[in-house]
């Protein structure tokens, strides 16, 4: 079945994962700039993986027949430190022409900080000023109502940000509604341990209903599944969804959000 | 789904992992020394699934979820326990008995 992984770190993938993703009928893949396990000690640093992701990464997904989008931003564990996230802001505009950007992301918060709510305010602010798409990553585990709390806030005080151009991403059964009350998208992130399984996705989706959510499967470099969102759209079918309604959520959704960036374009 | 079709589906599992909490917490009631925070607030999750009540996963989440609203000084460290603490959320930082997993960023 065809699908769009809306959220995914291929950078820390093996080309085995674009060819396993390919053969289960990917048709595009989206990749949001995040924390790489460690932190960069310099802006030169994330000049680099932004050319990784606007440059090196379409060309390996190609190669498989996928397309590959990406989100630009930095990212909220590594922005404490408020001098390093300026320059790295800095460096965002000069890629936002290149054909595969779809916006700002992920932003966010991790520990509901001051320092990282500055940044995601510095961030909203370059998503305005340049009319881009918002990504939203939300904190973990404890943090991350209050951190969609404090999101939220941030966004709905910025009335040049039209919330259906904003998808607020690892939503949970505690934070899914007050996302789609404000009128944003909500994305739901199949990641083990931590966020949801493809079971409570599909709760998710029975209770609230299948419009303005997403599912992706955020696969990185630690223990993840680049197979969940077709692993999930398979548990769909085994609780008795029509084919529709599966296309809805895993191809369909994502296109009609994606699609308000004038670069997400699917070939035929 | 029926009640039946989704029993059919999901019990096993579901029985599967409600041994494993029995089984957790038995072997943290067996170990020795002193506990923390998170078995507290584990228990006081467990409540949650008790009587009729709907919405029992977003009960759980709430109990283990920071329900303050003012941003934190500073954030000292990048990983989350599982379970919130007044004073782990307000410094931010490691106690010398309970380090936070380093949690991706997914």
């Amino acid at each position: 079945m065809k699908y769009i992984e809306p959220h995914a770190h291929m950078v820390s993938r093996t080309t085995d994962d674009y060819e396993r993703m390919a053969l289960a009928g990917c048709a595009a893949v989206c990749e949001p700039a995040f924390w790489a396990g460690f932190d960069r000690s310099s802006p030169a640093g994330f000049y680099d993986y932004f050319r990784q992701l606007t440059e090196h990464e379409p060309k390996r997904a190609a190669k498989f027949g996928i397309q590959h989008f990406s989100w630009l931003c930095i990212n909220s564990k590594e922005a404490e430190d408020v001098k390093l996230a300026e320059e790295v802001i800095a460096l965002v505009p000069q890629f936002l022409d290149s054909p595969n950007v779809l916006g700002i992301g992920e932003i966010g918060l991790n520990k509901n900080s001051r320092n990282e709510l500055r940044v995601l305010e510095m961030q909203v602010e370059l998503a305005a000023k340049f009319n881009q798409l918002i990504l939203v990553h939300t904190p973990h585990l404890e943090d991350k109502l209050k951190g969609t709390r404090l999101i939220l806030d941030v966004l709905k005080n910025d009335k040049r940000i039209r919330p259906e151009r904003v998808i607020i991403d690892h939503v949970e059964e505690h934070t899914v509604e007050m996302v789609l009350d404000c009128g944003m998208w909500a994305g739901m992130t199949l990641y083990p341990e931590t966020k949801c399984t493809p079971a409570r996705a599909i709760d998710i989706l029975e209770t609230y209903g299948s419009e303005n959510i997403w599912m992706n499967s955020a696969c990185d470099w630690g223990v993840s599944d680049p197979l969940a969102v077709p692993r999930t759209a398979l548990e769909m079918k085994k609780r008795g969804h029509l084919a529709k309604a599966i296309e809805q959520v895993i191809f369909q959704n994502p296109k009609k959000f994606l699609g308000q960036s004038p670069n997400f374009k699917l070939g035929k | 789904m029926t009640r039946q079709q989704v029993l059919d589906l999901y019990f096993l599992d579901a029985r599967h992992k409600l041994i494993e909490i029995a089984a957790f917490l038995d072997r943290a009631e067996r170990a020795t020394g002193k506990e923390d925070f998170r078995l507290k607030s584990f228990r006081a999750a467990l409540t949650k699934l008790d009587g009729k009540k709907r919405h029992k996963a977003k009960a759980v989440l709430l109990a283990f979820s920071d329900p303050t609203m003012e941003p934190v000084a500073k954030a000292a460290s990048k990983g989350a326990s599982g379970a919130y603490h007044p004073q782990i959320s307000l410094i931010g930082a490691d106690k010398p008995h309970f380090k936070p997993a380093r949690r991706k960023s997914a």
